[in-house]
């Protein structure tokens, strides 16, 4: 197959790539700058988009003696991604760029790029796994690592793009298993430290980068009785079930630890009250994307859903309700959901689909 | 590199001896650099005390853009305009703009016609009213992007009717043109050797006695005392030996090129109706251009689409433009020609070379259409 592998200029893009070359495809390494002032983004250590970065990406193609390309996705990327980013806080949801750029830049941008120019796959770095059904079905399922995986931020992608999508590192045991692979093959990006933060806030101060780019909007912090309790800079930078950094002024008259329970864009106002608030039993979730047919006949199904990056899987009873809306019931209950964030369903390591939570039930 | 100059580069490489001391192994160097300098001399049209060896083109652009504008100006406090053409290479626009940031230069960019080749007009113009404020001109002798050659030896004499001396930056020139350092009468010229089959990392300022040069590299005054640090013995004779040949072989060379080059063009065209050859002599335009050059805008494609599809056809060449940390950037020479930002994204730029064959010619022509067809498509 003709593949083209995303080259970030980390260590585990550049050992998919080499296992893509390994499996005896033909290989074209692509980096994505996505930052329009490339000396903006991160450097270093812990980016993905730097001038360093495409260095490194650089030099791993070489390595893989691979042709090496780089794509100027920063324009789509600022009007998808980051504008996505701040409107978002800016209504008061908590948004996950990462899934966004899995949906708009990495399995959209680039793959119908690649798919135009004759490529045949996409090939990241991600940890993910795909598997082929007899009658040749793929589905998608959780890395071997489950520390690692990242199939909560890949599930947006959808059936179509996953025929096209291929992760070579899904089996992957440990990080370290990857990085002595790394130097094995002489990748000079093995030590090289893992990126968490957003790539696009520079320091990883998020609250700071909302305020330079949406400026400030003093409001009222009240508790659920609306009592004025303090002051804020901009509702936009707080998330649902947050504890630090409210700038309370005067504790709660029970003398327990408050949390954000509601932001409220409209209003410009933050919502703060005890712990057992923030207990969820059910969430409302549009934009469905699925991967699975199960409750196509729109009987509810149970399964596990997981309403957050790295957050545990927890039992729930899933309803499609018509179009791309879907219920998900969590009996047991789960704190700390906001809206913005994706619900993704799991039939034990297999995606079922994907939404993203506009609302919850208490 | 041209065969004969790895060949003597390696020769000199086996020996031993800085060409700056006084023993039997650095007077054997120092031997070598002198006939080499004698020999690049006697090709470039120039006298051998007028070749300053450096490290490469971008070296030598430095050295004269700055070396002149300082002793320029040390001279007039208020000389500090630096005239350029806008189709520049970056290693004589950036200096320049460096000269702005930090040395109060004011620089003016000279406007270029729709070929790319600069307005004498707007020169002249220039030093009608600003001549006895000007610290130099520069003016590449040919556009190593859109292959235009400009009228440099009408810019040096309006320049020196004004007292205003003129940098020629001939790196493209030498090996497609008939270069005569004397004649041409500038005041400096750049000249480069890997782009003639000459090694990278060496190059030559040709630069008149006369012509003030502050010095950009302090050191153990070298090369007259313009350019320290001690000399590459095996670079300047593989430098030597490869403008020698290309020099001397430049005629034939030129003849072959020049009409592969206009096969080439006109297959393009042919198998790609609105294909936009740029540059001189091309499209209904005059004026003369580099025999081994053709540059081609094809709308609606992206540049490094284009180069990925027709790299897999096995054809290699460039989008002709700049690349900011690896992303492409619209070339400032199309910009400057007048080219729509959009279009100047679709450009390729296609070099010819010795080894160019009338079949890499007719595999460009035979697959061109369909990498265009494919690149649109993929936006």
């Amino acid at each position: 197959m003709r593949v083209l592998a995303a080259l970030s200029g980390g260590v585990d893009s550049a050992v998919a790539a080499a296992r893509a070359v390994d499996a005896g495809h033909d290989v074209v390494g692509v980096h994505m700058a996505l930052s329009r002032s490339r000396a903006e983004f991160r450097t270093g250590s812990r980016g993905c988009c730097s001038i360093e970065d495409a260095g490194d990406a650089r030099r791993a193609a070489d390595v893989l003696g691979i042709p090496y390309y780089v794509w100027d996705l920063s324009e789509r990327f600022e009007e998808t991604v980051v504008a996505d980013f701040l409107s978002e806080y800016q209504a008061g949801r908590t948004p996950n760029p990462c899934v966004r750029c899995n949906e708009h830049i990495k399995f959209e941008a680039l793959m119908d790029k690649a798919l135009a120019l004759g490529f045949d796959a996409v090939c990241t770095g991600h940890y993910a796994q795909v598997r082929i059904a007899a009658d040749g079905t793929r589905s998608l399922h959780r890395s071997a690592d489950l520390a690692k995986d990242q199939s909560y931020v890949l599930a947006v992608m959808g059936r179509e793009r996953l025929a096209r999508s291929m992760f070579p590192l899904g089996d992957v045991r440990t990080k370290d298993e990857v990085r002595g692979e790394a130097a094995t093959r002489g990748l000079s990006v093995s030590a090289k430290p893992d990126s968490y933060d957003i790539c696009f806030v520079a320091d990883g101060d998020t609250r700071g980068f909302l305020r330079d780019r949406l400026g400030e909007r003093p409001g009222p912090v009240v508790d659920v009785e609306g009592r004025v309790v303090g002051e804020h800079q901009g509702a936009y930078g707080f998330t649902v079930g947050q504890r630090k950094g409210l700038g309370l002024a005067r504790p709660a008259d029970d003398g327990r630890p408050r949390y954000v329970v509601d932001v409220s864009a409209a209003t410009n106002t933050v919502v703060v009250g005890p712990a057992e608030l923030l207990t969820v039993r059910a969430v409302h979730g549009q934009d469905a994307v699925w991967l699975a047919d199960d409750g196509l006949d729109g009987r509810p199904f149970d399964c596990h859903a997981q309403l957050r990056a790295h957050g545990a899987p927890v039992p729930a009873i899933v309803t499609r309700t018509g179009g791309p809306g879907v219920r998900v019931e969590v009996p047991a209950g789960v704190r700390g959901v906001a809206a913005g964030q994706s619900v993704v369903l799991y039939d034990e390591d297999r995606v079922l689909g994907q939404a993203t939570i506009t609302g919850t039930d208490r | 590199m041209h065969p004969a100059a790895i060949e003597a580069m390696v020769v000199e490489l086996g020996r031993t001896g800085n060409a700056s001391s006084l023993h039997d192994a650095g007077r054997a160097a120092r031997r070598v650099v002198e006939e080499s300098r004698e020999l690049l001399a006697a090709r470039l049209g120039a006298r051998p005390s007028e070749v300053i060896l450096t490290a490469g083109g971008t070296e030598a652009d430095n050295l004269a853009v700055k070396g002149i504008f300082w002793a320029r100006r040390a001279e007039r406090s208020d000389r500090t305009r630096v005239l350029v053409s806008a189709v520049e290479h970056h290693a004589v626009l950036d200096p320049a703009a460096w000269l702005a940031e930090h040395e109060g230069a004011e620089v003016v960019l000279l406007p270029v016609d729709r070929s790319g080749c600069v307005e004498l007009g707007a020169l002249q113009a220039e030093l009608a009213a600003h001549g006895d404020r000007t610290a130099l001109l520069s003016l590449m002798w040919a556009n190593n992007e859109v292959g235009t050659v400009q009228p440099v030896h009408e810019a040096v004499e309006l320049a020196h009717a004004a007292g205003v001396p003129v940098h020629v930056d001939a790196v493209q020139a030498v090996g497609q043109l008939e270069v005569e350092f004397a004649a041409l009468g500038a005041d400096a010229m750049t000249v480069s050797g890997h782009k003639l089959g000459g090694p990278v990392g060496v190059g030559a300022l040709v630069a008149r006695r006369d012509v003030p040069l502050v010095p950009v590299l302090h050191g153990g005054g070298q090369e007259r005392g313009v350019r320290s640090g001690t000399v590459d013995v095996a670079s300047a004779r593989a430098f030597a030996v490869a403008v020698d040949h290309a020099v001397t072989e430049r005629p034939a060379f030129a003849a072959r090129v020049a009409s592969l080059r206009d096969e080439l063009v006109a297959g393009i065209v042919r198998a790609v109706p609105d294909a936009l050859p740029q540059g001189a002599g091309v499209a209904g335009r005059g004026g003369e251009r580099l025999p081994a050059n053709a540059h081609v805008v094809f709308p609606g494609c992206e540049g490094d689409s284009l180069l990925f599809l027709l790299d897999s056809h096995g054809v290699r060449c460039s989008t002709g433009s700049a690349c900011r940390a690896g992303v492409p950037q619209p070339s400032h020479v199309l910009l400057a020609c007048g080219v729509p930002a959009q279009e100047a994204r679709g450009a390729l730029r296609l070099s010819l070379g010795r080894t160019t064959s009338r079949a890499d010619v007719e595999r460009v022509v035979g697959v061109i259409a369909e990498v265009v067809e494919r690149a649109r498509a993929a936006g």
